[in-house]
């Protein structure tokens, strides 16, 4: 290859650098006193600038990089959804990090760059370049994970995170050793090409490079049996980052899953039988576990592990229809379990609060407005019309059907059933438990009143009319199978 | 001559070994020796498949893997000593706050 002759086009990864621009400027911040308070501004003009080159790159289908770095409807579409997650775990941590005295700039910074991670994850086909992602996307998640020094919880859901975190990047990596040596290549491309030949020639290492890669990924999506760090890890993360977790990393994992399974590895016939069981043991485990929780933020975790087993149906029902729903799902979950959190980040602002279900007791009383919006995300979460929540499933089990899993159809639907009673016991706590202490009132800050509304209009909107965002998942697959 | 099944199988013992000491260990920084030694196996193992094969892809990764372990120890290490401050032990049973 000629280097010099091939020219490097930047306007590929200009997201992805504006963010990086905008990290760099808030790390270099804490040198100088004054400053640091403008940290959360300049990280919200990183992710204007990134949104608004990632919409012009929308129907754009280029590769750059030698082919390394891609940059088709499917990875743009992602960006928006880091994008947008990225700026709620921004608000929502506005006034939290004040409260809780862990004010530092860095975890703006941290907070872009774990952004970039994510979207050079969605956007390759290259495992190297996938793996790259993958690790500036998850080291500054560890650091936030443990970013309040102080708090015991914090440090030891950082330090746990971090163990799981690097346990599984080893498997991922070993995962990718194999398939570079059965293959000759790290391109997924260029696999897909040659697949016949490499199964012919060198089939078990194929074969165990595929499966390590499934526990890597099964890791960071959180798929059971690979969840065990995630309730911990959760409720103790301060509750912002939290928020981030359980949608950003989990998003980005299962682009990356869908690059890689459902694009470079389709014809491993015996993956639909692993992703099968792998979706029916995460749904069922999920939701058994998040029955007999006390703590919102810990049922909230069981509930993201239930939920990416609703996607792993989809990814099971594959096709266009199906990885068109794992897409409208994620957006979906997005929006209304990121509302969830911002309700749980508003209780969190009181002094002394650690989210507990005894904490919601009197919510209804003190705040109608505030109590109606958490019910709201928790009939999305349990999936009732007319909420964005109910036509996601229904998407995924039709899909489910239509492909012929109707076994995997039936328990994913009897795992939603199950799960409404968990999300409806916080609506009654909130609601209906008598209390005798006072319950103290929530301060609304401007920043959570912004996340609040947004996350509502999605949800109800959405739910309304899906249209748009069926229309949307489904150009994000344009070019992509 | 060394075959490549013979770095191979070394790769797969030492991979082997990392996953054992990370599930039975007891102490933080065994456990963190035990995730850099799983990373290793798979350097040796895109090595050796690299050398194998006469290409260089292999090795170009490599020098990314050990920078990207390099970063995740700095950051894990600094993890250590701050719990280490706050509560004066590194065994992980110790860490019981949040239910395991």
């Amino acid at each position: 290859m000629d280097i010099t002759s091939a020219t490097i086009d930047l306007s590929i990864i200009y997201p992805e650098l504006a963010l990086l621009v905008a990290s760099f400027v808030i790390f270099v911040m804490p040198f100088f006193r004054g400053p640091t308070r403008f940290a959360p501004f300049i990280a919200f003009a990183g992710l204007l600038a990134a949104a608004i080159f990632a919409a012009g790159q929308w129907g754009s289908q280029q590769s750059g990089f030698f082919g390394m770095v891609s940059c088709d409807n499917f990875g743009v579409a992602f960006k928006h959804i880091f994008i947008l997650t990225s700026a709620i775990a921004l608000f929502m941590g506005y006034r939290y990090l004040v409260v809780k005295g862990i004010n530092r700039p860095e975890y703006y910074g941290l907070l872009l760059i774990a952004t970039v991670g994510m979207m050079v994850m969605a956007n390759s086909t290259d495992l190297v370049v996938i793996f790259l992602g993958l690790e500036v996307m998850s080291v500054p998640l560890y650091i936030m994970a443990g970013m309040a020094r102080r708090s015991l919880e914090s440090n030891e859901a950082g330090i746990k995170y971090f163990i799981m975190g690097a346990f599984a990047s080893a498997f991922l990596l070993m995962g990718i050793a194999f398939v570079f040596g059965a293959a000759g290549t790290t391109d997924l491309r260029r696999i897909v090409a040659d697949f016949n030949f490499i199964m012919s020639n060198a089939q078990p290492f194929m074969l165990t490079g595929v499966g390590l890669l499934v526990v890597g990924f099964g890791f960071k999506i959180a798929a059971v049996p690979f969840h065990s760090w995630v309730p911990d890890v959760y409720q103790g993360a301060p509750t912002p980052v939290t928020a981030f977790f359980s949608v950003g990393p989990k998003a980005a994992g299962f682009a990356a899953l869908l690059r890689v399974f459902a694009f470079g590895f389709a014809d491993v016939t015996i993956m639909v039988t692993v992703f099968q069981m792998l979706a029916i043991l995460t749904m069922t485990v999920g939701n058994i576990f998040a029955l007999r929780q006390n703590n919102v933020k810990r049922l909230l975790a069981y509930s993201s592990i239930a939920h990416a087993g609703y996607v792993l149906v989809a990814v099971v029902a594959g096709g266009s229809e199906g990885l068109a729903a794992a897409v409208f799902y994620l957006v979906a979950y997005a929006l209304f379990n990121l509302g969830g959190f911002a309700v749980v980040v508003l209780m969190e602002t009181r002094s002394g609060c650690k989210s507990d279900f005894s904490e919601l007791a009197g919510l209804a009383r003190v705040h109608p407005y505030l109590s109606a919006i958490l019910a709201l995300f928790m009939f999305a979460l349990a999936g009732f019309p007319p909420t964005v929540g109910f036509f996601g499933k229904f998407y995924i089990f039709a899909a489910a059907v239509k492909a012929g899993y109707i076994p995997l159809a039936v328990v994913g639907v009897m795992n939603s059933f199950l799960s409404v009673y968990y999300y409806l016991r916080v609506v009654k706590t909130s609601y209906f438990d008598e209390t005798d202490k006072e319950f103290a009132p929530v301060k609304y800050t401007p920043a959570v009143v912004l996340v609040l509304t947004v996350t509502v209009i999605g949800t109800l909107g959405l739910g309304l009319f899906p249209q748009q965002l069926v229309e949307f998942s489904r150009a994000a697959l344009f070019a992509f199978l | 001559m060394i075959t490549l099944s013979a770095y191979v199988i070394v790769a797969i013992v030492l991979f082997g070994i990392g996953t054992i000491g990370v599930l039975i260990s007891r102490n933080l920084i065994i456990l963190f020796m035990s995730v850099e030694l799983m990373l290793n196996a798979a350097n040796l193992t895109l090595i050796a498949f690299s050398r194998a094969m006469n290409v260089l892809d292999g090795h170009v990764f490599v020098f990314l893997v050990l920078t990207i372990a390099a970063a995740e120890a700095a950051v894990g290490l600094a993890m250590v000593i701050t719990l280490f401050r706050n509560r004066e032990t590194i065994n992980i049973d110790r860490y019981d706050l949040l239910k395991w």
